[in-house]
């Protein structure tokens, strides 16, 4: 079974171009170049001398061991947190907005659920002295309030979007939108393995960084370069594809995805999109997607706004459909309490998105040998207001 | 002939095709918008079926879209309502919707439904061509049903020439790089792109849609194909009066003007 897209752009079922005819031929047109743009020494020169001196790259991989004891298991985090502007979200805008520059485009977009990606996007804008609009719903704008604030420092317009749920579903229309109107000058960064082909795998490949160092490092620590589980969580499931990258064909290392249930899977109130999902099309890509029987999409509910999302990359629906990984939905509670313990035994505040794939350690059954590497996505600064109401409110 | 091919092949030019949402104000509107278009000499129908994420539309059909969802129009009902359609008019009825609802609704049920009904077509946005070949035309081509074809000012001229060998109806020109909406005039760069693609002599007939809200850009897309698609601006003439008969008069009357 291969876990790589095909030639159209599908993983075994899942995923496809299903595009408005405005914005074909910007996908065409990616669709055949993106390889060989990316495949280019020169691009790869510049694409890795970024990461290293200005996001810092290597991220450290850290054994956790007081959270070792904790799991039952050894325990390493890969550091995605240290990276500039503080998540994972920042390798991919760095590589995206090479390509925008090899394409000849000069007006760029993305859509941004908790900031992360949006102030990556803004980010690498300000670096490259291009114009940036970043498309974040109402209700994320209000708790993700400090991101909105970095975005606009560093340049970038912020169109809160008011439509449907006000959330990171509702910014992505938007900026869809936005491109339809501007189909030329515009290059619209993504910021999951989400949306029509070729998105999702430039975007796996780009994060991909993030698993071709694990290897390197896991020898160096350990001796061996792969571990028995890999831990990420999943929004759309761009740190989750990089984290697995390397490893999808190799049957000895088991994957984990822990996505968001919000109040519960059952709670009428989640958006854990892989138990809750059916086989539908979302943003140009058939996968699953939480929707009525009538193929309307349901509006999702997490108390963290990277993984309030109905939809998920068709990467995931293919991995989690096929049983090459297990997806464990993880409630706000326990997101957060994972986060406070990650807090107090390593003094590490990982982001709220990150802090489901800490719960979901707590819900396998390890061997004390067992080597576990969890990619800690990003930092918890956004999330402090959140954080800290939900600890006054217990 | 089905009812597209004989509309153009008998009327030709000048020809009106109205868009409205299902279920918008009202519930139960459908038939009625659909009994009044036709009555006021509109020569086809598209029946647009609402969907919670209409990727290609602008705020007037958002919101129109929205409205219908919450007021409980779906495809199955949609179809209940539809049940005598042929009762009523006799003009072509074209289907316009997003692929998910369909996919739900299953493609398939989807074509034969809409056969049974009496409708003629659909226009699916976001289905390109490569995946309806592959997947749909089949299951389309068992029913009758026309699928129409979207091109744009961005379509390279290839793709415009494939498109017309897998159209059989008529094909949807997009006036502008844009989702839909209201426009007052058309620039003079749309004229040259509407030329382009007249000089293109394709087999199949074209009609222009997107921003045409009144006489001008509606006599603009009859000068230069073979009608019009009015939207946003009959969606609009719906929110603003309060009874069908008066916003599809309205409609009329700023064409005229
Ligand atoms: C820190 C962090 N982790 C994870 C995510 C979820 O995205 P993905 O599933 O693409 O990694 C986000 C999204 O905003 C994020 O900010």
């Amino acid at each position: 079974m291969s876990f790589s897209v095909d030639e159209n752009g599908y993983y075994g079922r899942f995923g496809g171009a299903y595009v408005p005819e405005i914005l074909q031929k910007n996908f065409e047109s990616l669709r055949v170049q993106y390889l060989d743009i990316m495949n280019d020494p020169e691009f790869q020169r510049e694409f890795h001398s970024l990461l290293r001196d200005y996001v810092g790259r290597p991220s450290p991989l850290y054994l956790a061991k007081r959270l070792s004891e904790a799991v039952g298991a050894k325990v390493y985090l890969k550091r995605e947190d240290l990276n500039h502007t503080g998540a994972h979200k920042i390798n991919n805008t760095v590589g995206q907005i090479l390509m925008a520059k090899r394409m000849g485009k000069t007006r760029i977009l993305a859509e941004t659920g908790a900031g992360q990606h949006g102030v990556a996007t803004a980010t690498v804008c300000a670096l490259m002295n291009m114009e940036c609009i970043v498309y974040m719903g109402e209700t994320d704008v209000k708790r993700q309030y400090l991101n909105v604030q970095k975005m606009r420092m560093l340049g970038a317009t912020v169109v809160p979007v008011t439509s449907g749920n006000k959330t990171l579903k509702d910014a992505t229309n938007e900026a869809f939108r936005d491109w339809c109107n501007h189909p030329t000058d515009t290059f619209y960064i993504i910021g999951s393995v989400v949306g029509a082909h070729p998105y999702p795998d430039m975007v796996a490949k780009f994060q991909s960084v993030i698993s071709e160092e694990i290897k390197k490092q896991l020898m160096e620590h350990e001796g061996r370069d792969y571990p028995d589980y890999l831990f990420a969580c999943v929004g759309g499931g761009s740190n989750a594809a990089g984290t697995f990258y390397h490893y999808l064909d190799d049957d000895r290392v088991k994957l984990v995805e822990a996505e968001a249930a919000g109040l519960g899977v059952d709670s009428g109130e989640s958006a854990a999109t892989i138990h809750l999902g059916s086989e539908g099309v979302l943003h140009g890509s058939r996968t699953l997607l939480m929707q009525t029987e009538d193929g309307q999409v349901i509006e999702p509910y997490s108390l963290s706004a990277g993984l309030d999302y109905p939809g998920i990359g068709p990467i995931h629906a293919h991995l989690a459909k096929t049983g090459r990984a297990e997806v464990l939905a993880i409630t706000d509670d326990e997101a957060v309490k994972a986060a406070f313990e990650l807090t107090q035994l390593e003094g590490i505040i990982p982001a709220l998105e990150s802090s489901h794939a800490l719960a979901a350690l707590h819900k396998v059954k390890f061997k004390p040998t067992d080597i576990v590497v969890l990619t800690v996505s990003g930092r918890g600064d956004k999330d402090m207001p959140t954080y800290l109401e939900y600890f006054d409110k217990k | 002939m089905n009812r597209i091919n004989k509309l153009f092949a008998e009327k030709g030019n000048n020809i009106l095709s109205v868009y409205f949402t299902a279920g918008y104000p009202r519930l139960n509107d459908t038939v009625e918008v659909i009994k009044q278009l036709s009555a006021h000499g509109v020569d086809m129908i598209e029946i647009g079926v609402p969907f919670s994420d209409p990727l290609a539309d602008g705020p007037v059909i958002q919101n129109s879209s929205q409205v219908a969802l919450k007021n409980g129009m779906s495809q199955k009902l949609l179809f209940e309502q539809l049940k005598d359609i042929r009762k009523v008019t006799d003009i072509p009825l074209i289907l316009m919707g997003y692929i998910n609802p369909v996919l739900q609704f299953g493609f398939e049920k989807f074509c034969q439904k809409a056969q049974e009904v009496g409708i003629d077509g659909f226009i699916i946005p976001d289905l390109p061509m490569n995946e309806y070949l592959q997947e749909f035309k089949p299951i389309a081509d068992k029913y009758g049903m026309e699928n129409i074809l979207l091109i744009t000012p961005e379509t390279p001229e290839e793709r415009i020439r494939l498109i017309d060998t897998h159209s059989n109806g008529f094909i949807y020109m997009v006036s502008s790089a844009s989702t839909t909406g209201v426009q007052s005039s058309f620039a003079a760069s749309k004229e040259a792109y509407f030329e382009r693609i007249k000089a293109m002599k394709l087999k199949n007939p074209t009609l222009i849609g997107f921003g045409i809200s009144n006489k001008q850009t509606f006599d603009s897309a009859c000068n230069h194909s073979g009608g019009g698609i009015i939207g946003s601006a009959f969606v609009k003439a719906l929110e603003e009066n309060d009874s069908v008969v008066k916003a599809v008069e309205a409609l009329i009357s700023k064409l005229k003007n």
